[in-house]
């Protein structure tokens, strides 16, 4: 394995610090992103507020109050530290393989209106689409834009599609959906420009429950095409539960 | 007795905050929060508060609202002309009122202001805040502003037995000083010290999420850079080279190219920005920024401090 990439740090706030891993999306960089905010987590600094993960770097929110070169000074010796000991501080892929997450969608029709001519755009039947996308491993790179939408890294590069020129005024909830070279699920109804293939009955994000989120950044994510019954069965499990 | 206060007229944008949410970011929750956090904890102090409880932040135009018993309120940042029941309240100032009609009117000076209220708004806390997170739709009432009819809950308060309006004589004004440059940290962006070259107009567009200015447009880049974590301060420059800086609804990350962040002290300025508003910035270093932000910090203590000693003298 390689050693894991060098970072440069540089000012985010006043009160937040940037760890920068690189500039492109790359699967190294995200690993490298989210192996670093395992440690910087584990190492429990009491000025720490927040973390926010992205594609090729790390966000590190403290305590507004503390000298903000202190914090600086414990994210240089986790960063240093990380360098000479890199292969053990990646999460081992065993560990990975446990904590796959495999989210139901219900492809095409009224809950993919984007299936067929998403299709016919890369060559494929919507049959071959749905068993492509189906089949990737997928990591959550990174949640934002909106509160739980997760972007996943991992799409098949032959099903990279562009942008809506257009982007729809409403996105049902729970519409999975291809951005550039990546999959990313909308949380919430909302407007997009994403082309939708289907759609999950889970909600994944609900700010009242207690882990709002269904998803964490770094998690393995599948996708189990279901059928229309399967997806009412999910919808009313979850509404009871609810 | 459960107080309640009633929304008559809401006003142009009069939401539910507190100082925000931590800890979620990761899950792309925004932080929120009171624009100018100081402000509403000292509205907070003047009502004899904890300064983390729920203020309605009001928004160029304030709401009428019925308290339906007493209340000691107080109302911290640009100039209001409020009413109760015809007759004028100061701001800045602890305010006891009865049962009745408090008329906020329309801000001057500034674009927004902070009303507490004894006992706070007793919404429900929504991810540890009871602060509203306009984009997320949730905390707050609802999630969103308020509304003719709404019916917020207010929390255990001091226990007033007033039959009229009731204020001491003084007042605090923690207001900026709106005419000098907000001050900025430059990234190392081709265009980040431009910025400070150029005069800028606040756009009528601005809101909670962020500042959007006008002006001879920057060299941009154009198109979405990889998205990197963002942050309330995070001056953005999007394709139109008409910088964006980010408030306190500031999304979590962003693809935009980064001219740097406007410094924690300045940012409570960036709240009572008003459209049309010429705006100018100047580059400081980190230990400037180091060094304004505990200013702040020891200028809003002292204020703190001087309220409670003439509170404690009423």
């Amino acid at each position: 394995m390689s050693p894991p990439p060098a970072c440069d740090i540089e000012a985010l706030a006043d009160d937040a610090w940037l760890l920068r891993f690189g500039d492109r999306i790359d699967p190294d960089l995200n690993a490298a992103v989210h192996a670093m905010a395992a440690r910087l987590r584990a190492s429990n600094p009491s000025w720490l507020r927040d973390l926010v993960p992205a594609f090729a770097s790390l966000g590190v929110f403290f305590d507004a109050t503390v000298d903000p070169a202190r914090v600086h000074a414990h994210l240089l010796a986790l960063v240093e530290a990380g360098a000479s000991d890199g292969p053990l501080s990646m999460p081992s892929r065993k560990e990975a393989e446990n904590s796959v997450v495999e989210i139901p969608v219900l492809y095409g029709g009224e809950h993919g209106p984007d299936l067929e001519s998403s299709a016919a755009e890369l060559g494929l039947s919507p049959d071959e689409l749905i068993r492509r996308h189906a089949a990737g491993d997928y990591t959550v790179a990174m949640i934002g834009f909106a509160p739980g939408f997760p972007y996943l890294s991992g799409l098949d590069p032959a099903l990279a599609l562009p942008r809506l020129a257009t982007p729809r005024a409403r996105v049902e909830a729970g519409s999975v959906a291809i951005g550039g070279a990546q999959t990313g699920i909308y949380p919430r109804e909302s407007p997009g420009g994403w082309r939708l293939l289907g759609r999950t009955p889970w909600a994944l994000f609900d700010a009242t429950r207690e882990l709002p989120s269904r998803l964490q950044p770094g998690d393995r994510v599948r996708f189990v095409a279901i059928d229309a019954d399967g997806f009412d069965r999910l919808a009313a499990q979850q509404d009871a539960s609810s | 007795m459960r107080r309640n206060l009633h929304v008559l007229s809401p006003g142009l944008q009069t939401t539910v905050q507190d100082r925000g949410r931590s800890g979620w970011r990761h899950l792309g929750v925004a932080h929120a929060g009171a624009l100018d956090a100081d402000a509403a904890a000292l509205a907070n102090r003047l009502v004899g508060n904890d300064a983390g409880a729920a203020v309605l932040e009001l928004t160029l135009r304030g709401p009428t609202l019925r308290f339906d018993a007493p209340a000691r309120i107080a109302i911290v940042g640009a100039s209001a002309s409020a009413r109760f029941d015809g007759e004028r309240v100061g701001s800045g100032r602890p305010v006891q009122l009865p049962a009745g009609t408090l008329e906020i009117g329309s801000l001057r000076g500034g674009a927004r202001a902070w009303l507490a209220i004894d006992g706070g708004i007793d919404v429900a806390p929504v991810l540890g805040s009871r602060s509203t997170d306009l984009r997320g739709g949730f905390g707050g009432l609802q999630g969103r502003a308020l509304r003719a009819g709404d019916v917020l809950p207010l929390g255990r308060g001091l226990g007033l037995d007033v039959d009229t309006p009731d204020a001491p004589a003084w007042w605090i004004d923690p207001s900026h000083d709106a005419h000098q440059p907000i001050r900025y940290r430059p990234s190392a962006h081709a265009a980040a010290t431009a910025l400070a070259r150029r005069g800028w107009t606040v756009s009528a567009s601005s809101n909670r999420q962020g500042l959007r200015l006008q002006g001879e447009a920057l060299a941009s880049p154009g198109g979405d850079g990889v998205s990197e974590p963002v942050a309330p301060g995070t001056i953005q420059l999007p394709a139109d080279g008409c910088p964006i800086v980010l408030l306190a609804d500031a999304q979590t990350v962003g693809g935009y190219a980064k001219l740097g962040h406007v410094i924690a002290a300045d940012l409570p300025r960036l709240a009572q920005c008003v459209p049309g508003q010429p705006l100018h910035f100047a580059p400081v270093d980190g230990a400037t920024a180091h060094r304004l932000a505990c200013a702040a910090r020891a200028r809003i203590a002292r204020i703190g401090v001087m309220i409670d000693a003439r509170l404690a003298a009423v």
